[in-house]
Protein backbone atom coordinates (compact mmCIF):
# COMPACT_ATOMS: atom_id res chain seq x y z
CA UNK A 1 0.00 0.00 0.00
CA UNK A 2 3.12 2.37 0.78
CA UNK A 3 4.15 1.69 -2.57
CA UNK A 4 1.43 2.52 -4.54
CA UNK A 5 1.12 5.88 -2.43
CA UNK A 6 4.59 6.73 -2.92
CA UNK A 7 4.32 6.01 -7.01
CA UNK A 8 0.81 7.85 -6.89
CA UNK A 9 3.17 10.72 -5.25
CA UNK A 10 6.49 10.67 -7.31
CA UNK A 11 4.57 10.55 -10.71
CA UNK A 12 1.93 13.77 -9.49
CA UNK A 13 4.46 15.70 -8.32
CA UNK A 14 8.30 14.98 -8.16
CA UNK A 15 8.45 13.14 -11.72
CA UNK A 16 5.39 14.81 -13.27
CA UNK A 17 4.57 13.40 -16.86
CA UNK A 18 5.04 16.73 -18.41
CA UNK A 19 7.00 18.65 -16.33
CA UNK A 20 10.09 16.19 -15.15
CA UNK A 21 9.78 14.22 -18.35
CA UNK A 22 8.52 16.35 -20.83
CA UNK A 23 5.90 14.04 -22.54
CA UNK A 24 2.74 15.55 -23.89
CA UNK A 25 4.25 18.79 -24.44
CA UNK A 26 2.46 19.50 -27.99
CA UNK A 27 -1.08 19.53 -26.94
CA UNK A 28 0.13 21.38 -23.64
CA UNK A 29 1.16 24.07 -25.59
CA UNK A 30 -2.06 23.64 -28.30
CA UNK A 31 -4.52 23.53 -25.66
CA UNK A 32 -4.17 25.30 -23.05
CA UNK A 33 -5.25 28.68 -23.65
CA UNK A 34 -8.63 28.52 -22.47
CA UNK A 35 -9.64 26.59 -18.92
CA UNK A 36 -12.92 24.23 -20.36
CA UNK A 37 -10.69 22.77 -23.22
CA UNK A 38 -7.76 22.18 -21.00
CA UNK A 39 -9.80 20.52 -17.84
CA UNK A 40 -11.37 18.73 -21.32
CA UNK A 41 -8.70 17.20 -22.39
CA UNK A 42 -7.04 16.43 -18.69
CA UNK A 43 -9.79 14.33 -18.04
CA UNK A 44 -9.83 12.35 -21.59
CA UNK A 45 -5.64 12.09 -20.45
CA UNK A 46 -6.12 10.68 -17.21
CA UNK A 47 -9.19 8.29 -18.48
CA UNK A 48 -7.26 6.78 -21.55
CA UNK A 49 -3.66 6.45 -19.77
CA UNK A 50 -6.06 4.43 -16.44
CA UNK A 51 -7.25 2.16 -19.07
CA UNK A 52 -4.00 1.89 -21.77
CA UNK A 53 -1.02 1.19 -19.14
CA UNK A 54 -2.59 -1.74 -17.64
CA UNK A 55 -3.39 -3.11 -20.91
CA UNK A 56 -0.03 -2.74 -22.53
CA UNK A 57 0.93 -4.65 -19.38
CA UNK A 58 -0.89 -6.93 -20.42
CA UNK A 59 0.10 -7.40 -23.76
CA UNK A 60 3.88 -7.24 -22.93
CA UNK A 61 4.15 -9.80 -19.96
CA UNK A 62 1.53 -12.73 -21.92
CA UNK A 63 2.84 -11.34 -25.43
CA UNK A 64 5.94 -9.44 -25.81
CA UNK A 65 9.00 -10.11 -22.65
CA UNK A 66 11.29 -12.51 -22.88
CA UNK A 67 10.27 -16.02 -22.72
CA UNK A 68 6.38 -15.09 -22.28
CA UNK A 69 5.11 -17.10 -24.91
CA UNK A 70 5.88 -19.75 -23.03
CA UNK A 71 1.93 -20.75 -22.57
CA UNK A 72 1.63 -21.30 -26.21
CA UNK A 73 5.01 -23.49 -26.39
CA UNK A 74 7.31 -20.78 -27.59
CA UNK A 75 9.37 -20.34 -23.95
CA UNK A 76 13.27 -18.68 -26.14
CA UNK A 77 11.08 -16.21 -27.98
CA UNK A 78 11.83 -12.42 -27.36
CA UNK A 79 9.40 -10.28 -28.89
CA UNK A 80 10.13 -7.31 -27.10
CA UNK A 81 11.93 -5.11 -29.58
CA UNK A 82 8.22 -4.78 -31.60
CA UNK A 83 7.21 -3.12 -28.26
CA UNK A 84 6.92 0.03 -30.27
CA UNK A 85 4.43 -0.62 -33.10
CA UNK A 86 2.19 -2.89 -30.90
CA UNK A 87 2.04 -0.23 -27.91
CA UNK A 88 0.96 2.48 -30.40
CA UNK A 89 -1.86 -0.37 -31.96
CA UNK A 90 -3.39 -0.93 -28.94
CA UNK A 91 -3.42 2.76 -27.90
CA UNK A 92 -4.97 3.88 -31.35
CA UNK A 93 -7.41 0.93 -30.91
CA UNK A 94 -8.81 1.74 -27.61
CA UNK A 95 -9.06 5.25 -28.03
CA UNK A 96 -11.11 4.33 -30.84
CA UNK A 97 -13.20 1.90 -29.53
CA UNK A 98 -13.53 4.23 -26.40
CA UNK A 99 -15.01 7.07 -28.78
CA UNK A 100 -17.33 4.63 -30.26
CA UNK A 101 -18.55 3.41 -26.31
CA UNK A 102 -18.99 6.64 -25.14
CA UNK A 103 -20.84 7.82 -27.89
CA UNK A 104 -23.53 5.14 -27.71
CA UNK A 105 -23.88 4.81 -24.12
CA UNK A 106 -22.06 8.11 -22.14
CA UNK A 107 -23.85 11.19 -24.68
CA UNK A 108 -23.01 13.80 -22.09
CA UNK A 109 -19.13 12.69 -21.44
CA UNK A 110 -19.14 12.16 -25.37
CA UNK A 111 -20.34 15.96 -25.59
CA UNK A 112 -17.45 17.11 -22.90
CA UNK A 113 -14.26 14.55 -24.19
CA UNK A 114 -14.88 13.20 -27.57
CA UNK A 115 -13.12 16.13 -29.53
CA UNK A 116 -10.58 15.14 -27.72
CA UNK A 117 -10.22 11.65 -27.71
CA UNK A 118 -8.90 11.58 -31.75
CA UNK A 119 -6.27 13.92 -30.54
CA UNK A 120 -4.63 11.78 -27.97
CA UNK A 121 -3.53 8.59 -29.73
CA UNK A 122 -0.74 10.53 -31.12
CA UNK A 123 -0.23 12.07 -27.90
CA UNK A 124 3.52 11.60 -26.35
CA UNK A 125 2.25 10.86 -22.89
CA UNK A 126 -0.08 7.91 -23.41
CA UNK A 127 2.64 5.99 -24.93
CA UNK A 128 5.51 7.34 -22.82
CA UNK A 129 3.42 5.83 -19.98
CA UNK A 130 3.82 2.81 -21.40
CA UNK A 131 6.84 2.74 -22.13
CA UNK A 132 8.34 3.42 -18.42
CA UNK A 133 6.11 0.89 -17.00
CA UNK A 134 8.28 -1.69 -18.67
CA UNK A 135 11.31 0.36 -17.90
CA UNK A 136 10.55 0.79 -14.59
CA UNK A 137 9.71 -3.24 -14.14
CA UNK A 138 5.91 -2.09 -12.08
CA UNK A 139 3.57 -4.64 -11.64
CA UNK A 140 -0.22 -4.94 -13.03
CA UNK A 141 -1.63 -3.21 -9.65
CA UNK A 142 1.99 -0.44 -9.89
CA UNK A 143 0.78 -0.12 -13.56
CA UNK A 144 -2.88 0.49 -12.53
CA UNK A 145 -1.66 3.14 -10.50
CA UNK A 146 1.19 4.73 -12.19
CA UNK A 147 -1.38 5.18 -15.40
CA UNK A 148 -3.87 6.76 -13.60
CA UNK A 149 -1.57 9.47 -11.22
CA UNK A 150 0.49 10.26 -14.44
CA UNK A 151 -2.87 11.38 -16.24
CA UNK A 152 -3.45 13.08 -12.94
CA UNK A 153 -0.18 14.81 -12.93
CA UNK A 154 -0.52 16.21 -16.53
CA UNK A 155 -4.06 17.49 -15.89
CA UNK A 156 -3.08 19.47 -13.20
CA UNK A 157 0.03 21.30 -14.75
CA UNK A 158 -2.45 21.70 -17.88
CA UNK A 159 -4.87 23.37 -15.80
CA UNK A 160 -2.64 25.56 -13.91
CA UNK A 161 -1.04 26.46 -16.74
CA UNK A 162 -4.25 27.74 -18.51
CA UNK A 163 -4.72 29.55 -15.43
CA UNK A 164 -1.63 31.01 -15.98
CA UNK A 165 -2.18 31.95 -18.96
CA UNK A 166 -5.71 33.40 -18.87
CA UNK A 167 -3.56 36.22 -16.01
CA UNK A 168 -0.95 36.70 -18.89
CA UNK A 169 -3.25 38.42 -21.51
CA UNK A 170 -2.64 41.58 -19.50
CA UNK A 171 0.78 41.36 -19.45
CA UNK A 172 3.19 43.06 -21.29
CA UNK A 173 5.50 40.68 -22.86
CA UNK A 174 8.41 41.55 -24.85
CA UNK A 175 7.57 40.74 -28.67
CA UNK A 176 9.58 38.11 -29.93
CA UNK A 177 9.10 36.21 -26.41
CA UNK A 178 5.18 36.14 -27.26
CA UNK A 179 3.23 33.00 -27.02
CA UNK A 180 5.69 30.08 -27.66
CA UNK A 181 8.47 31.44 -26.05
CA UNK A 182 6.68 32.85 -22.65
CA UNK A 183 4.98 29.60 -22.45
CA UNK A 184 7.99 27.76 -22.22
CA UNK A 185 9.49 30.08 -19.57
CA UNK A 186 6.34 29.42 -17.51
CA UNK A 187 6.53 26.04 -18.02
CA UNK A 188 9.96 26.14 -16.61
CA UNK A 189 9.12 28.16 -13.59
CA UNK A 190 6.36 25.55 -12.28
CA UNK A 191 8.70 22.42 -13.35
CA UNK A 192 10.98 24.67 -10.50
CA UNK A 193 7.44 24.73 -8.37
CA UNK A 194 6.70 21.55 -8.96
CA UNK A 195 10.78 20.26 -7.90
CA UNK A 196 10.00 21.38 -4.47
CA UNK A 197 8.46 18.63 -3.55
CA UNK A 198 11.74 16.73 -3.79
CA UNK A 199 12.01 17.03 -0.53
CA UNK A 200 8.78 14.67 0.57
CA UNK A 201 9.70 11.02 1.81
CA UNK A 202 7.12 8.79 2.50
CA UNK B 1 19.84 30.27 -62.67
CA UNK B 2 21.69 30.10 -59.52
CA UNK B 3 21.50 27.47 -57.23
CA UNK B 4 20.16 29.46 -54.18
CA UNK B 5 17.31 30.23 -56.72
CA UNK B 6 16.09 26.34 -57.37
CA UNK B 7 13.09 25.30 -55.77
CA UNK B 8 14.97 21.67 -54.00
CA UNK B 9 17.27 24.61 -52.60
CA UNK B 10 14.52 26.87 -50.68
CA UNK B 11 12.46 23.43 -49.53
CA UNK B 12 16.09 22.07 -47.97
CA UNK B 13 17.13 25.24 -46.57
CA UNK B 14 13.64 26.73 -45.19
CA UNK B 15 13.02 24.50 -42.65
CA UNK B 16 16.68 24.81 -41.03
CA UNK B 17 15.96 28.26 -40.06
CA UNK B 18 13.11 30.53 -41.17
CA UNK B 19 10.32 27.74 -40.55
CA UNK B 20 12.34 25.34 -38.31
CA UNK B 21 10.08 22.48 -36.83
CA UNK B 22 10.87 23.62 -33.03
CA UNK B 23 10.65 26.98 -33.40
CA UNK B 24 8.57 28.29 -35.99
CA UNK B 25 6.03 24.96 -36.76
CA UNK B 26 6.23 24.41 -32.19
CA UNK B 27 6.50 20.32 -33.30
CA UNK B 28 8.21 17.72 -31.57
CA UNK B 29 9.17 19.42 -28.00
CA UNK B 30 9.33 16.61 -25.68
CA UNK B 31 12.39 15.13 -27.25
CA UNK B 32 13.86 18.65 -27.51
CA UNK B 33 13.80 19.18 -24.21
CA UNK B 34 14.44 15.75 -22.43
CA UNK B 35 17.40 14.31 -24.60
CA UNK B 36 19.79 17.94 -24.23
CA UNK B 37 21.32 17.48 -20.72
CA UNK B 38 24.83 16.30 -22.80
CA UNK B 39 25.67 17.20 -26.27
CA UNK B 40 26.49 13.81 -27.03
CA UNK B 41 23.10 12.25 -26.59
CA UNK B 42 21.77 15.64 -28.52
CA UNK B 43 23.33 14.44 -31.45
CA UNK B 44 22.76 10.81 -31.60
CA UNK B 45 18.74 12.09 -31.19
CA UNK B 46 19.19 14.19 -33.70
CA UNK B 47 20.75 11.64 -36.35
CA UNK B 48 17.96 9.10 -35.27
CA UNK B 49 15.08 11.40 -36.28
CA UNK B 50 16.78 12.68 -39.16
CA UNK B 51 16.95 9.37 -40.44
CA UNK B 52 13.42 8.43 -39.56
CA UNK B 53 12.62 11.25 -41.01
CA UNK B 54 13.76 11.64 -44.03
CA UNK B 55 13.17 7.97 -44.70
CA UNK B 56 9.26 8.34 -43.82
CA UNK B 57 8.87 11.36 -45.68
CA UNK B 58 10.65 9.56 -48.76
CA UNK B 59 8.71 6.01 -48.39
CA UNK B 60 5.43 7.59 -47.82
CA UNK B 61 6.07 9.76 -50.96
CA UNK B 62 6.68 6.96 -52.65
CA UNK B 63 3.44 5.32 -51.87
CA UNK B 64 0.97 8.37 -51.48
CA UNK B 65 -1.25 7.47 -54.40
CA UNK B 66 -1.58 4.26 -53.14
CA UNK B 67 -3.01 4.85 -49.59
CA UNK B 68 -6.09 5.06 -49.33
CA UNK B 69 -7.27 8.62 -47.60
CA UNK B 70 -9.16 6.76 -44.71
CA UNK B 71 -7.03 4.87 -42.99
CA UNK B 72 -3.86 6.74 -43.85
CA UNK B 73 -3.08 7.91 -40.30
CA UNK B 74 -2.38 4.03 -39.52
CA UNK B 75 -0.32 3.34 -42.31
CA UNK B 76 1.84 6.65 -42.12
CA UNK B 77 2.05 5.42 -38.34
CA UNK B 78 2.84 1.66 -39.63
CA UNK B 79 5.63 3.00 -41.44
CA UNK B 80 7.14 5.61 -38.85
CA UNK B 81 7.24 2.70 -36.34
CA UNK B 82 9.12 -0.11 -38.22
CA UNK B 83 11.45 2.75 -38.78
CA UNK B 84 12.08 4.01 -35.18
CA UNK B 85 12.43 0.06 -34.42
CA UNK B 86 15.11 -0.16 -36.77
CA UNK B 87 16.85 3.19 -35.00
CA UNK B 88 16.65 1.51 -31.93
CA UNK B 89 17.94 -1.88 -32.87
CA UNK B 90 20.82 -0.31 -34.51
CA UNK B 91 21.30 2.26 -31.74
CA UNK B 92 21.18 -0.91 -29.32
CA UNK B 93 23.94 -2.90 -31.26
CA UNK B 94 26.39 -0.41 -31.88
CA UNK B 95 25.88 2.35 -29.41
CA UNK B 96 24.87 1.14 -25.76
CA UNK B 97 25.76 3.45 -23.42
CA UNK B 98 23.72 5.98 -24.96
CA UNK B 99 20.93 3.84 -25.87
CA UNK B 100 20.46 3.68 -22.44
CA UNK B 101 20.80 7.54 -21.46
CA UNK B 102 17.82 7.86 -24.09
CA UNK B 103 15.67 5.46 -22.42
CA UNK B 104 12.33 5.74 -23.93
CA UNK B 105 12.79 8.69 -26.09
CA UNK B 106 14.13 6.65 -29.38
CA UNK B 107 10.94 5.11 -29.21
CA UNK B 108 8.92 8.49 -28.44
CA UNK B 109 10.19 9.34 -31.91
CA UNK B 110 6.78 7.47 -33.18
CA UNK B 111 4.88 9.60 -31.82
CA UNK B 112 6.87 13.01 -32.31
CA UNK B 113 4.63 15.18 -34.15
CA UNK B 114 7.77 16.25 -36.45
CA UNK B 115 7.36 13.12 -38.34
CA UNK B 116 3.71 12.88 -38.90
CA UNK B 117 3.37 16.41 -39.34
CA UNK B 118 5.75 16.49 -42.23
CA UNK B 119 4.16 13.40 -43.36
CA UNK B 120 0.65 14.79 -43.59
CA UNK B 121 1.61 18.45 -44.82
CA UNK B 122 4.30 17.59 -47.32
CA UNK B 123 4.93 14.30 -48.36
CA UNK B 124 1.37 12.90 -49.18
CA UNK B 125 1.26 15.79 -52.02
CA UNK B 126 4.94 15.97 -53.25
CA UNK B 127 7.28 13.75 -55.08
CA UNK B 128 9.45 11.60 -53.40
CA UNK B 129 12.37 13.72 -54.31
CA UNK B 130 11.24 17.01 -52.71
CA UNK B 131 9.98 15.03 -49.75
CA UNK B 132 13.10 13.53 -49.21
CA UNK B 133 14.86 16.99 -49.31
CA UNK B 134 12.32 18.37 -47.17
CA UNK B 135 12.45 15.40 -44.89
CA UNK B 136 16.51 15.72 -44.26
CA UNK B 137 16.06 19.62 -44.12
CA UNK B 138 13.49 19.13 -41.39
CA UNK B 139 15.36 17.05 -38.92
CA UNK B 140 18.36 19.37 -39.55
CA UNK B 141 16.39 22.18 -38.46
CA UNK B 142 15.39 19.65 -35.45
CA UNK B 143 19.09 19.01 -34.99
CA UNK B 144 20.27 22.29 -35.13
CA UNK B 145 18.24 23.15 -32.20
CA UNK B 146 18.58 20.33 -30.37
CA UNK B 147 22.65 21.39 -30.37
CA UNK B 148 22.68 24.44 -29.90
CA UNK B 149 20.39 23.61 -26.29
CA UNK B 150 22.67 20.77 -25.72
CA UNK B 151 26.01 23.01 -25.71
CA UNK B 152 24.31 25.43 -23.55
CA UNK B 153 23.24 23.08 -21.06
CA UNK B 154 26.20 20.70 -20.77
CA UNK B 155 28.39 23.76 -20.64
CA UNK B 156 27.15 25.82 -18.26
CA UNK B 157 25.21 22.61 -16.20
CA UNK B 158 28.59 20.65 -16.02
CA UNK B 159 31.72 22.81 -17.61
CA UNK B 160 31.93 19.76 -20.16
CA UNK B 161 31.43 19.60 -23.85
CA UNK B 162 31.32 15.93 -25.08
CA UNK B 163 32.28 14.62 -21.69
CA UNK B 164 35.55 16.63 -21.67
CA UNK B 165 35.85 19.49 -19.19
CA UNK B 166 36.31 22.78 -20.98
CA UNK B 167 35.98 25.38 -17.88
CA UNK B 168 39.04 25.32 -16.83
CA UNK B 169 40.08 24.21 -12.83
CA UNK B 170 41.55 27.37 -12.56
CA UNK B 171 38.11 28.91 -12.42
CA UNK B 172 36.54 26.50 -9.88
CA UNK B 173 39.35 27.40 -7.71
CA UNK B 174 38.71 30.85 -8.08
CA UNK B 175 35.17 30.30 -6.38
CA UNK B 176 33.05 29.86 -9.61
CA UNK B 177 30.51 26.85 -9.38
CA UNK B 178 28.18 24.84 -12.68
CA UNK B 179 24.81 25.58 -12.17
CA UNK B 180 23.40 22.49 -10.98
CA UNK B 181 20.06 24.27 -12.99
CA UNK B 182 21.02 23.73 -15.75
CA UNK B 183 20.91 19.82 -15.86
CA UNK B 184 17.73 19.52 -14.36
CA UNK B 185 14.05 19.94 -16.42
CA UNK B 186 13.13 23.47 -15.53
CA UNK B 187 16.59 24.25 -17.18
CA UNK B 188 15.47 22.76 -20.47
CA UNK B 189 11.91 24.59 -20.51
CA UNK B 190 13.77 27.84 -19.91
CA UNK B 191 16.71 27.47 -22.33
CA UNK B 192 14.17 26.73 -25.23
CA UNK B 193 12.74 29.89 -23.99
CA UNK B 194 15.47 32.10 -24.43
CA UNK B 195 16.64 30.28 -27.80
CA UNK B 196 13.14 31.09 -29.53
CA UNK B 197 12.78 34.86 -28.59
CA UNK B 198 16.70 35.12 -29.86
CA UNK B 199 15.86 33.51 -33.16
CA UNK B 200 12.63 35.43 -33.91
CA UNK B 201 15.00 38.92 -32.73
CA UNK B 202 17.26 38.16 -35.35
CA UNK B 203 15.08 36.96 -37.89
CA UNK B 204 13.18 39.73 -38.29
CA UNK B 205 15.87 42.18 -38.73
Amino acid sequence: MENLISIFLNSVFVGNILLAYFLGMCSFLAISRKMETAIGLGLAVTFVLSITTPVNWLVYHYLLSPGALAWAGFPRVDLSFLKFIIFIAVIAAIVQALEMIIDRYLPPLYIALGVFLPLIAVNCAILGASLFMVERNYNFIESVVFGASSGFGWMLAIVTMAGIRKKLRYANVPKGLENFGISMIITGLMAMAFMLFSGITL
Amino acid sequence: MKITRTKAFKIFFTPIWESNPISGQILGICSALAVTVQLKTAIVMSLALTFVLACSNLLISLMRKLIPRNIRIIVELTVIATLVIFADQVLKAFLYDVSKQLSIFVGLIITNCIILGRAETYALGNPPFHSLLDGIGNGLGYSQILITVGVLREFFGAGKLFGFQVIPDAFYAAGYEDMGFMVLAPGAFIAIGLIVWLQKTVSKE
